[in-house]
């Protein structure tokens, strides 16, 4: 049975995309930190599909330790990294600690790790990378421009890889989500028609993994919508408020 | 942020806070500014899940907990949804014991209306299949509450309608089968005598009727009853005995829009309930139908409440004794015929005797029916009020959006108990809804 690691275990969109992947029979790992604490999740994972689901402690900004966590066997089938922070964009512009946690824990953290897994799934010869990216990375804006500085890193670095990984066996997914509904947003009013439900970017990243898609926009007004924004000439983007 | 709260029926419609739980400690805080009342999956028909000051979400709060493989016993947040209980264990032989008219509730929200099926004479409400229940109480305690463990508190929250406290897990008892079909007999009876000798016989676990609530003199009353059983491996044609819980799958479909309040009026539906009733009279006798089919034919059609249009519809439905019920029930169809604004479909069914605290059953027969929301279908419900009355019947809580106080509590001398018994706990001023402030219970 193939296994799938998921990074950041704990999110609502990091557990939706369990939720897909035991759903088609897929082994789960949920990594995270205080990984002891989902439990319970694991137990429902395990209770609805009959996969098995593992628990391994995380932590997206150990970059020390990302190696040796990206050496433990077995080597996963499939990588989902479903780290992130969104971050307050006001306090943490006038906040350079607030900022780097912001940067490292959307960019550095996530590349780094699926970088160790790169490396290892390119000398065996198969696998699927997912990063879990953001709309905001297509175009900076000033409403949350750290968090969306970062997802753009992160977006370069997974175009990059799957340039790299091309023709080895290894494919790289990205996944731009758009608005979701999850803990993350909840207190943010969020219009419906734009905003999808967890299970939708599951299902979407489970369609993507088997297709073997390179960059999803789970809603596909999304795509339009950031086409839309990036063609907008700087001269008159800078002056708008969005 | 404002969320609509309202019920499945649409009506009444109320705006009000929405306060997503994903833990004991996001619900004690939530619960510290003002009465709070937990929301499943928003499927009671009227304003018991609303509160406009603030409406816990338990959505989020639905992890299947532990399974009993040997004795079927499901340890479950309350969130969970009913029909993912059946997907995760009708393959291993699992069924729930009890099921309302729709798989999409959650289990919190069966255990608070304490919910009854096609089979309550046989099998009783989900409350005699529960085993415990965890109640987060007025005091921020969480409490196990059982037969034999703190059993005050469990008698009055199954049934209790959310206002007992915030029902957090429980372990319900599921009821193996042995395949995912039922065995169907279609029955036509032309008119309410008819329906009810058949479901004097007895002769199934599951018994419904459809009545065309528009047919009027000798008609009046004429249904098709629906009797059920599980099916055995035998039942199945021999291609799907190896895979008994194996069902085809129903392709869903959705309401794209309200309906316009011109396409229901008494043409239409007198058309459509004669057709309905003359279409299945022909496929009368025996069948064997998937679980889905036989237990949710309305699942399959997304937002089908939509079809009431805008102004959104109210249930009717009330269980009258036993003894009362043959003139009872004339008496309510004959006012219904008349007045011709009944529904598509209404219900009928045999209900056995029910001894929970709070709980709607009671050993008679049991009559739903929707209207779309008007200023004469009030005035008609009104007109059914008294009758209901006359005749010792009481109301559904579940499907309730417009009586009146004065006649619940006539009807229902158990809701002034039940309502005294809370402010003595200290529970009304911390869990309450829109409908509990209105039935003043």
């Amino acid at each position: 049975m193939s296994q799938v690691m998921i990074l950041g275990g704990r999110s609502d969109m990091a557990l939706a995309c369990a939720h897909a992947f035991a759903g088609a029979g897929h082994d789960i790992v949920l990594a995270a930190r205080r990984s002891e604490t989902l439990g319970p999740e694991k137990a429902d994972i395990e209770l609805r599909y009959g996969v098995t689901v593992g628990l391994r402690d995380f932590d997206a900004l150990d970059v020390d330790g990302h190696e040796d966590f990206a050496a433990a066997d077995p080597l996963p089938d499939i990588v989902i990294c479903a780290v992130g922070r969104m971050g307050e964009q006001d306090a943490d512009q006038d906040d350079v600690a607030a900022s780097v946690a912001v940067m490292r824990s959307n960019y550095e953290g996530p590349a780094a790790i699926l970088g160790a897994y790169a490396t290892r799934m390119e000398a065996r010869g198969t696998g699927t990378i997912v990063g879990i990216s953001s709309v905001a990375g297509d175009r900076g804006r000033a409403t949350n421009y750290i968090y969306g500085s970062a997802k753009a890193g992160f977006t370069a670095f997974l175009s990059g890889m799957r340039n790299r990984l091309t023709g080895t066996g290894v494919h790289v997914v990205t996944v731009k989500p758009g608005f979701v509904a999850t803990q993350m947003t909840e207190h943010m009013d969020l219009p419906e028609r734009l905003t999808a439900q967890p299970a939708e970017v599951g299902a979407a990243i489970l369609k993507a993994v088997d297709k073997g898609q390179n960059v999803i926009y789970v809603r596909g007004v999304w795509r339009l919508i950031m086409g839309i924004i990036r063609s907008i000439p700087e001269a008159i983007f800078k002056k708008m408020s969005i | 942020m404002s969320a609509d709260l309202s019920g499945w029926g649409r009506y009444p419609r109320i705006e009000g806070r929405r306060i997503p739980v994903r833990d004991e400690d996001g619900l004690r805080a939530a619960m510290a500014d003002g009465p709070v009342i937990a929301r499943g999956n928003g499927r009671s028909y009227g304003d018991a899940a609303a509160q406009v000051g603030g409406t816990l979400d338990m959505r989020r709060m639905n992890r299947m907990l532990d399974f009993d493989a040997d004795t079927g016993v499901l340890t479950a947040e309350a969130g969970v949804i009913l029909g993912d209980v059946i997907a995760a264990f009708l393959p291993r032989g699992w069924f729930p014991p009890v099921t309302p008219g729709t798989k999409l509730v959650t289990l919190g929200g069966m255990i608070a209306a304490d919910v009854h099926g096609k089979n309550h004479r046989r099998d009783g409400t989900i409350g005699r299949h529960v085993l415990w229940v965890e109640v987060m109480g007025a005091d921020g305690e969480l409490r196990r509450a059982s037969r034999s463990e703190n059993s005050d508190l469990f008698a009055a929250t199954i049934g209790g309608m959310g206002l007992t406290g915030v029902i957090l897990r429980c372990a319900l008892q599921l009821a193996p089968v042995q395949t995912g079909w039922i065995r169907q007999e279609m029955i036509p009876t032309p008119d309410l005598d008819a329906a009810m000798e058949v479901f004097e016989r007895d002769a199934a676990q599951y018994a419904v009727a459809w009545f065309d609530c528009l047919a009027k003199g000798a008609d009046l009353g004429r249904s098709l009853v629906i009797l059920g059983d599980h099916a055995e491996p035998s039942d199945l044609p021999a291609n799907r005995r190896p895979v008994p819980f194996d069902v085809p799958v129903r392709k869903a479909r959705r309401v794209p829009l309200d309906a316009p309040g011109f396409a229901l009026n008494k043409y239409t539906l007198r058309a459509f309930n004669a057709l309905y009733y003359r279409v299945n009279a022909g496929k009368a006798g025996r069948s064997v139908v998937d679980w889905d089919s036989y237990f949710y034919p309305l699942d399959a059609v997304h937002e089908w409440n939509r079809i009431y249009g805008r102004r959104g519809f109210a249930q009717y439905q009330v269980v009258l004794p036993l003894e009362a019920s043959r003139d009872g029930l004339r008496t309510l169809l004959d006012v219904i015929a008349a007045a011709e604004q009944g529904s598509f479909l209404a219900v009928l069914k045999r209900l056995g005797p029910e001894k929970g605290q709070f709980s709607f059953p009671m050993e008679g027969y049991t009559l739903a029916l929707d209207f779309p929301v008007s200023p004469a279908a009030l005035r008609l419900l009104d007109r059914l009020d008294a009758i209901t009355l006359d005749h010792g019947g009481r109301y559904y809580l579940a499907k309730d959006s417009r009586v009146p106080a004065e006649v619940l509590h006539k009807a229902d001398p158990r809701a002034g108990e039940f309502a005294r018994a809370r402010q003595a706990a200290g529970y009304a001023g911390v869990f309450a809804s829109a409908q509990s402030e209105r039935l003043k219970l």
